[in-house]
């Protein structure tokens, strides 16, 4: 089993995301970046599925400037064989389609049977590079994928995948392209010696010349959307609490004012 | 290009998704401003009977799209049929609800057609003669505006609930088309085996318009008990912070927040969660959050419209009741 493993490296869940004064971009500098966690289950279930197989290579597929290396190392650390960086000034500023032809024209030489993509990155919740891949590549898909079984002949695979009031089962024929949602496995962490050996596991640095990538086809220049203004959700500072003598009181109360007040009841 | 706003629908299991009215009463603006036909696309086999439902909310013509293959929902099946109507009809703007099928249908088709595309969107409109949307990143701290530049064809998904359905019109007609897809059965690689339906009454929590929530402070699987009665009284939603889904309490199709589902009803109480920014981001757009909890420290009790400072125990069951009780008035 040859699995790609698509990475993106996102800001930590915990990071405070805050705009630039004039609203032009987001402050990144301070901010510590970790794999986006759904990417991590594709990860999991790729090496997975090799161990399953007792054999095949898993490689990850990462675009990004150079702290995106320090996330494909951990990648590498938990088990995956060697990594592709796609580090090119002509890659920045890509929104998810763009982004889609980019790593199309890296995986388009590449041998594989499933390329796992996260359900969406936690950063631009797009949700689109995993479908937008599959399709720039002449491969089927599916998406928020709870369980894996690929086929004795590895010719097919059964997934699971959550839709509205339920889970449906699907049967995708070898290869294509799966995004991994929650409850598909739980990711391992990298063992020490794994951290080790992953210093030594081949990691390719890609330009766009490489793979054939026209630079003014992707990227900023290259994306037919553009985010451009950012600014602070608002908040709520002023909370009413509610009072009461006893919590029948208090439950009367909030009752009272969720249907007088707030008129939401 | 610009000759139309589209606005498809997938209906699931012959019901149209709510969504897709919230997004024609919107989009009625826009194609006035761009002055520009509303068209609804309806999507599947067997669905020409609900053509007559998108009339009453602005639309002005409907293209009903079926084909025997289009039975169940594949991205391959419904990429074609999509893809191909856009090609033929060439709208100027394509718009779908986030919903899980959306989600999964359109970047499919936005790469099979060259289109530019945003997701997730909590606003859509007109910038002069361009589309602009806005959507949130970085899983609700961050709300951005986007523009499209150079897009032929601009595509976006709305997420359910946010935006506002009018009041539907029923002495409105439309053109109703129909469409036969061009659909083979080589086009669709995928089979769908089987569909497992979970709890059936249960709406799904990007769509619920009232979600009763619990977190770690519920203590076990069992806890949940009050809040599905509480639910029951309410219509409501159960949902749970991922502390309690890790927990094993509850699935990972409940859970609310930046790694599970993203939500935006109108009455969010949340009983027995801390609040942590990862919650946080995914309910902070709720109309109004309700936070139950004992704990005086905890974050969500500085972030919510009405805040009760007890053990939620105490107070779920007599709320149930209170509620109970004003629903009867």
């Amino acid at each position: 089993m040859n699995s790609i493993v698509c990475l993106k490296q996102v800001p930590d869940t915990e990071a405070q995301i805050i705009a630039t004064s004039d609203g032009s971009d987001v402050k990144l500098d301070a901010v510590k970046f970790i794999i986006s966690p759904y990417d991590e289950y594709g990860i999991e279930e790729a090496l997975l599925q090799k161990e399953k197989a007792g054999g095949g290579e898993v490689t990850l597929v990462s675009m990004g400037p150079a702290r995106v290396v320090e996330s494909i190392r951990t990648g590498l650390a938990m088990g995956a064989d060697k990594a592709v960086h796609l580090d090119d000034e002509a890659f920045n500023g890509s929104d998810a389609q763009a982004a889609a032809k980019v790593l199309a024209a890296q995986l388009k030489g590449m041998e594989y049977d499933i390329i796992y993509c996260g359900r969406q990155a936690i950063d631009d919740d797009q949700s689109q590079v995993g479908p937008a891949l599959a399709e720039l590549l002449g491969l089927t898909h599916t998406s928020v994928v709870t369980k894996v079984e690929v086929a004795d002949d590895k010719k097919s695979v059964k997934v699971n995948r959550q839709i509205v009031g339920g889970e449906e089962i699907m049967e995708l024929p070898l290869p294509c392209v799966l995004t991994c949602q929650k409850g598909l496995n739980e990711p391992r962490y990298a063992s020490l010696p794994g951290i080790m050996k992953a210093k030594k596991k081949p990691l390719q640095a890609v330009k766009a010349a490489d793979i054939g990538v026209d630079a003014g086809t992707v990227g900023a220049a290259g994306s037919g959307t553009r985010v451009v203004k950012f600014t602070a959700p608002p908040t709520r500072t002023s909370a009413k609490i509610i009072e009461g003598e006893s919590p029948e009181e208090k439950a009367a109360n909030l009752a009272k004012a969720l249907r007088e007040e707030a008129k939401v009841i | 290009m610009g000759k139309g706003i589209f606005v498809v629908s997938v209906p699931s299991q012959g019901t149209i998704r709510k969504v897709a009215f919230e997004i024609l009463s919107e989009a009625r603006k826009i194609a006035d401003a761009k002055a520009e036909p509303l068209c609804a696309v309806i999507i599947g086999k067997g669905v020409a009977g609900l053509a007559d439902k998108f009339a009453p909310y602005g639309a002005d013509k409907v293209y009903v799209v079926e084909n025997d293959l289009l039975e169940d929902y594949t991205a391959d099946g419904y990429t074609k049929a999509l893809a191909d109507l856009i090609t033929k009809e060439e709208p100027s703007t394509v718009l779908a609800g986030a919903t899980g099928t959306g989600k999964d249908l359109m970047p499919k088709v936005a790469a099979r057609i060259g289109a530019s595309m945003a997701a997730d969107c909590t606003a859509i409109g007109v910038d002069g003669d361009a589309f602009t949307v806005t959507r949130y990143m970085y899983s609700g701290k961050m709300i951005a505006d986007v523009s499209f530049q150079n897009a032929a064809v601009a595509i976006a998904t709305v997420r359910p609930n946010v935006l506002i359905a009018a009041a539907p019109d029923a002495s409105k007609t439309a053109e109703i088309v129909n469409v036969a897809a061009e659909v083979s059965a080589d086009d669709i690689r995928v089979k769908v085996l089987e569909v497992v339906k979970g709890d059936a009454g249960k709406v799904d929590l990007t769509e619920a318009e009232i979600i009763v929530s619990g977190g770690r402070g519920m203590k076990d699987a069992d806890g949940y008990s009050i809040l599905e009665d509480l639910g029951k009284v309410l219509g409501a939603t159960v949902g749970a912070s991922r502390a309690a889904v890790d927990a094993g309490w509850r699935p990972v199709s409940d859970q609310v927040g930046q790694t599970g589902k993203v939500v935006s009803p109108n009455l969010y109480i949340a009983c027995g969660i801390s609040g942590a920014i990862q919650h946080y981001a995914g309910m902070g757009t709720s109309k109004v959050i309700v936070a139950i909890n004992k704990d005086e420290e905890a974050p969500i009790l500085s972030k919510c419209d009405y805040a009760v400072v007890d053990d939620l125990f105490k107070i779920v069951p007599p709320l149930t009741e209170a509620i109970k009780k004003l629903m009867a008035d």
